[in-house]
């Protein structure tokens, strides 16, 4: 299996402040699974926002694609951006778009006739649980419903790389293996998965996972997950 | 390309954009008027020119009234004769005689009291060598004639016309700029608005193009609304004005008109500021998504 994502030696520095990530090495091989741990402020938010190009490193390289995405001019980040579904840790939905929008945004802009739309997309309602509330905007959806549109909206391109920032921090148990199940099976269908959580509980809900721990800005040594 | 049914949702603010139509109306609006006054002095300025430039008056200026009558006769006939002339008239007595009424009361109307005989003459053209040619003609009919170009003593008005004129080029700058500024401004608020949006749809794989073009569009269409409202409202206002200032039946009046060019740059000042807005709002994109990965 070919690297889909390649780190090496990368630090982050935020302004003059210290160094918020460092020396990070690693490889991420296609079509794998992968849990990101470390405590609140160990630099998780940090390394995903590098993986999906809101952010260049300080220092170090980056490959994405087999692409460096460090020399890479900027004209050409958007066609990388649209091979990478994001969940963000804060959601970030349009708050005036119905849930239905939303979920539909990432399709608009890559450029899908809107004729071709509405079947994917009440799809991921359906998978996402909101068929009821598909014409809600976000602000008058619970915390758990929003993070479901954003989980939907990350995955409806069906990406090759899926960046979810604890993706099931909002939602109760049972949403939350549920929303674990769809990553799976998008990772069985060929996306490299890459999330980051608190949720020890989930570790062991998917088969082949690895495990990658941030500590104060570095990462400890590669383990499975089971 | 973000289909254009995303388009409207995508930036959906009626509030604002209600808004910003208004302002631009009302902006172009006061800009169309500056625009019409400062045409429309322009024009008269050039109206003014023209017929001054070639017109003379000619005074005789004689105590006995049959000498005078054969002077100005023998004068009519040798001015009708120069090929530097198109027309020489001998102004109504009567009708001088009405016009000195104010002043003099009824003894004006007494053919008896020494008034001058005054002669119109319009040349074929208005430089200074067909002047001084008449004018020497004129002269040596006799003693007691004087000749004024009308442009010497309505100098004051021409240069009133022509302040007036520079005062309303002034004020169509100022206006045009504001309204420059004011499209800039608003262009920078939508973006504020919708920083949250600009963000995600960054996020999302959207180029910077798609983005601005977004923006561009909406503030092209509300800048186009607005200064169609404004630039028609202006062009009424300005025809009906038009309309009192033809009834007046003054010469001046007459210079004081809008030509159909004048109209087309009146019609182009909407189209102007929609393309300045679009302008702007694109800048205004891309120079802050530049700042952003
Ligand atoms: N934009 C920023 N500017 C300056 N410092 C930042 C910025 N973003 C994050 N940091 C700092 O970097 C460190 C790592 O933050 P980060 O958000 O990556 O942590 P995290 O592991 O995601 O935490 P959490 O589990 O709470 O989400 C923190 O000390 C944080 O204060
Ligand atoms: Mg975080």
């Amino acid at each position: 299996m070919a690297s889909i994502v390649q780190f090496e030696n990368v630090g982050l520095r935020y302004g003059h402040g210290p160094e918020t990530l460092s020396d990070l090495s690693f490889t991420l091989r296609e079509g794998t699974f992968h849990f990101l741990l470390g405590a609140s402020g160990a630099g998780k938010t940090s390394l995903l926002r590098l993986l999906y190009l809101a952010q260049r490193p300080s220092r170090g390289v980056i490959r994405l694609f087999g692409e460096d995405m460090v020399l890479s001019p900027r004209e050409r980040l958007p066609g990388f951006r649209r091979r990478i579904g994001v969940v963000f840790q804060d959601f970030r939905l349009v708050p005036h778009l119905s849930a239905r929008d939303n979920i539909a945004l990432p399709l608009r802009v890559a450029g899908m006739p809107e004729e071709e739309l509405a079947g994917p997309v009440a799809e991921m309602l359906a998978w996402v649980g909101l068929t009821d509330r598909a014409d809600a905007r976000p602000p008058t959806l619970s915390g758990g419903e929003q993070q479901r549109v954003a989980i939907a909206r990350a995955v409806i391109t069906r990406p090759e790389i899926l960046v979810a920032d604890e993706p099931t921090g909002n939602v109760d148990p049972i949403m939350a293996e549920r929303l674990l199940k769809l990553f799976a099976s998008l990772n069985r269908l060929g996306t490299t998965v890459v999330m980051a959580t608190h949720d020890h509980h989930l570790l062991h809900r998917v088969p082949d996972a690895l495990v990658m721990e941030l500590d104060g800005g570095r990462l400890l040594d590669p383990r499975a997950a089971a | 390309m973000i289909g254009r049914a995303a388009v409207q949702p995508l930036l959906d603010d009626r509030q604002g954009r209600r808004a910003m139509v208004w302002i631009m109306a009302i902006m172009i609006f006061l800009t169309t008027l500056s625009a019409a006054l400062g045409l429309s002095t322009q024009g008269a300025g050039r109206a003014l020119d023209r017929q001054l430039a070639a017109r003379l008056t000619v005074q005789v200026i004689e105590g006995d009234a049959a000498r005078r009558d054969a002077v100005t006769a023998a004068l009519l006939g040798r001015l009708r004769a120069s090929a530097d002339v198109a027309r020489a008239n001998e102004v109504d007595r009567a009708r001088l005689a009405e016009l000195l009424e104010p002043w003099l009361g009824e003894a004006g109307l007494d053919a008896d009291l020494p008034m001058p005989a005054m002669i119109d003459v319009d040349l074929r053209s208005g430089d200074d060598a067909t002047v001084a040619r008449v004018e020497a003609l004129a002269k040596a009919a006799g003693n007691g004639i004087r000749v004024d170009r009308h442009a010497t003593w309505l100098a004051p008005v021409r240069a009133f016309v022509a302040a007036l004129g520079w005062t309303a080029l002034g004020l169509v700058l100022v206006m045009a700029s504001a309204t420059g500024a004011v499209v800039l401004l608003v262009a920078r608020a939508g973006l504020d608005t919708h920083r949250g949006t600009i963000d995600i749809l960054h996020m999302l794989g959207s180029t910077d193009l798609q983005i601005a073009r977004l923006f561009q569009r909406r503030i092209g269409q509300d800048t186009l609304t607005g200064g169609l409202i404004g630039a028609l409202a202006g062009a009424l206002l300005v025809a009906l004005l038009g309309q009192r200032m033809a009834s007046l039946d003054s010469q001046l009046a007459d210079g004081v008109s809008l030509q159909p060019l004048d109209w087309l740059v009146i019609a182009l000042l909407p189209v102007a500021f929609t393309l300045l807005a679009m302008f702007a709002a694109r800048v205004a994109v891309l120079r802050r998504l530049a700042r952003v990965l």
